[in-house]
């Protein structure tokens, strides 16, 4: 048998997930792709704000802030987030206008494990930015079994 | 000449090493660290803002119960205690206690089903029920800030040291006594996260890990789950007597309810 | 009626842009986890949160299940003119909840 489709069909296997499908890296670029099209983001302008490493993935603050005078001639549209690790790759989605006045805001997420973020702004313009943080999510040491 | 050096470098290095230990410890102060203190600066954040404190939406809801009248008798808690609770400062930092008749401690849940059963003539809520842990919430919110004073009953003592002997008694396939962790090895990390002195300074806590409301006894039941040891029922005296000395080990720590934890 | 905190200014100068802060009860069921009997918990969150200003939208946001339970929303809006913010939350099982705040502006 060939030595690549072997190692192609053991890879396949182990990464077979055992519960629900989880989102990948691939899951993610999908996601993104579904919403900004063909479009390619630049990096900058847009900063995501997260702990680097959280005690409990169930709660994660997380700001994100996009650089933007917020004026009916030049301001942010939307700002998407996505996972690459949950079950699906959407966090969530935000619609703006000139009315914000600045282009920030927070929520709390649950990440299901260490994982990479990705926060995408679209400005008036039609362009993209993206910004992406890493978190690691530690869990607690004595935690409930289901009850 | 090199081992005269190295011998002046080593006192040296001590040296520093001690006097800065001195000057970071609270000198003379009270050491002890609230749970408040190990987490990270996100949560700290989360508690310390009310809008934000998931935490508040059940002392929320805690209040609109306090005012709402129940079982046969139709009453209100608001009706005896007063439609703004303050008579309920302090109330919190004072339990468990043995309650007036009684003769064992009863914690601050166990309390207020006594209330509901004696003069409400309403069904007691079960342990860990949402309506309850929010009135809980609402009473212990009112001691925010102050300081934990357990009551001085003589009749607390046997209570108590039953508590402190749990507390001391290794159990479960770890083997593991409570004094363990949180005496010997607290603000060491444990999977990545500091051990926590393990002092219930803001019961009923909101938990990140239960994404609501829970009371001592469930988390004390976490811990037994933790070190893998039988869980007690839900009824059992253990918890109470464990949860008296804890609070005695807390004395004087501030209050923070509703707690965040991870 | 869920409970529901909000922190936004009674009043503001105008032209300011002043910070509105939301909070939820809610369990933000994800539909991803399995119950104590082996079986998944069905998918109960909140999809979607707006925010109006004397009737202009000032925020939509579209919720998944990875938002943490109890949602928590901040965000910011120029004040222009005396008037009402009203929060709406819509989501599965017919789930609707408003919350109206009154902010003058001078």
């Amino acid at each position: 048998m060939d030595r690549r489709l072997f190692l192609a069909g053991t890879a396949a296997i182990v990464v077979l997930p055992l519960g629900p499908a989880a989102a990948t890296p691939d899951a993610m670029a999908e996601a993104i792709k579904k919403v900004i099209g063909n479009a390619t983001p630049t990096e900058g302008r847009i900063k995501l704000d997260v702990p680097p490493l959280v005690e409990n993935g169930s709660t994660v603050s997380l700001t994100v802030s996009v650089e933007s005078p917020m004026t009916e001639a030049d301001h942010v549209k939307a700002i998407h987030v996505f996972n690459e690790k949950n079950p699906q790759p959407n966090v969530f989605s935000v619609r703006l206008g000139p009315r914000n006045g600045k282009a920030i805001m927070g929520t709390r997420i649950k990440l299901g494990d260490s994982q990479r973020i990705v926060a995408i702004a679209e400005t008036s313009d039609g362009k993209f930015w993206s910004a992406g943080a890493d978190v690691i999510v530690t869990l607690a040491a004595c935690l409930e079994e289901s009850p | 000449m090199t081992r005269q050096f190295l011998v002046i470098g080593l006192g040296l290095v001590f040296a520093t090493s001690y006097a800065v230990a001195q000057v970071g410890s609270q000198s003379g102060a009270d050491k002890r660290r609230s749970g408040y203190q190990d987490m990270s600066e996100a949560l700290q954040k989360m508690q310390d803002d009310d809008t934000a404190n998931p935490g508040m939406l059940f002392v929320q809801l805690g209040g609109q119960l306090w005012a709402k009248a129940a079982g046969v008798s139709n009453k209100s808690c608001a009706d005896c205690h007063g439609v703004d609770a303050t008579t309920m400062k302090g109330t919190a930092t004072r339990y468990p206690a043995i309650p007036q008749g009684g003769d064992r401690p009863v914690d601050l849940e166990g309390r207020i089903n006594l209330c509901r059963m004696e003069h409400q003539k309403a069904e007691p809520l079960p342990p860990e029920n949402r309506d309850l842990l929010a009135l809980a919430a609402f009473v212990a919110h009112q001691s925010r800030g102050l300081p934990i004073a357990p009551p001085d009953d003589p009749r607390l003592e046997a209570f108590r040291a039953q508590g402190a002997e749990i507390y001391r008694r290794r159990q479960g396939q770890l083997n593991l006594s409570c004094a363990i962790c949180h005496d010997d090895n607290a603000g060491k990390k444990l999977a990545g996260i500091a051990i926590p002195e393990a002092h219930p300074t803001g019961y009923p806590i909101y938990r990140l890990e239960w994404q609501a409301l829970g009371s001592l006894k469930r988390r004390l039941r976490n811990c037994l789950v933790g070190i893998r040891a039988a869980a007690w029922p839900l009824d059992s005296p253990e918890y109470t007597a464990l949860e008296l000395y804890l609070m005695e080990r807390a004395k004087g720590l501030k209050l923070e309810t509703p707690a965040v934890r991870p | 009626m869920s409970n529901i905190l909000v922190n936004a200014p009674k009043t503001a100068k105008r032209g300011d842009v002043v910070e509105i802060k939301a909070l939820i009860m809610h369990p933000m069921e994800t539909g991803f986890r399995p119950g104590p009997n082996g079986r998944i918990i069905p998918r109960n969150i909140i999809e979607r949160f707006t925010a109006t200003w004397n009737g202009a939208e000032i925020f939509a946001m579209d919720m998944s299940p990875a938002i943490a339970a109890n949602p928590f929303v901040s965000f910011f809006a120029r004040a222009n003119d005396s008037g009402t913010v009203v929060l709406r939350w819509t989501g599965d099982e017919g789930f609707a909840a408003e919350h109206r705040v009154d902010i003058a502006v001078e």
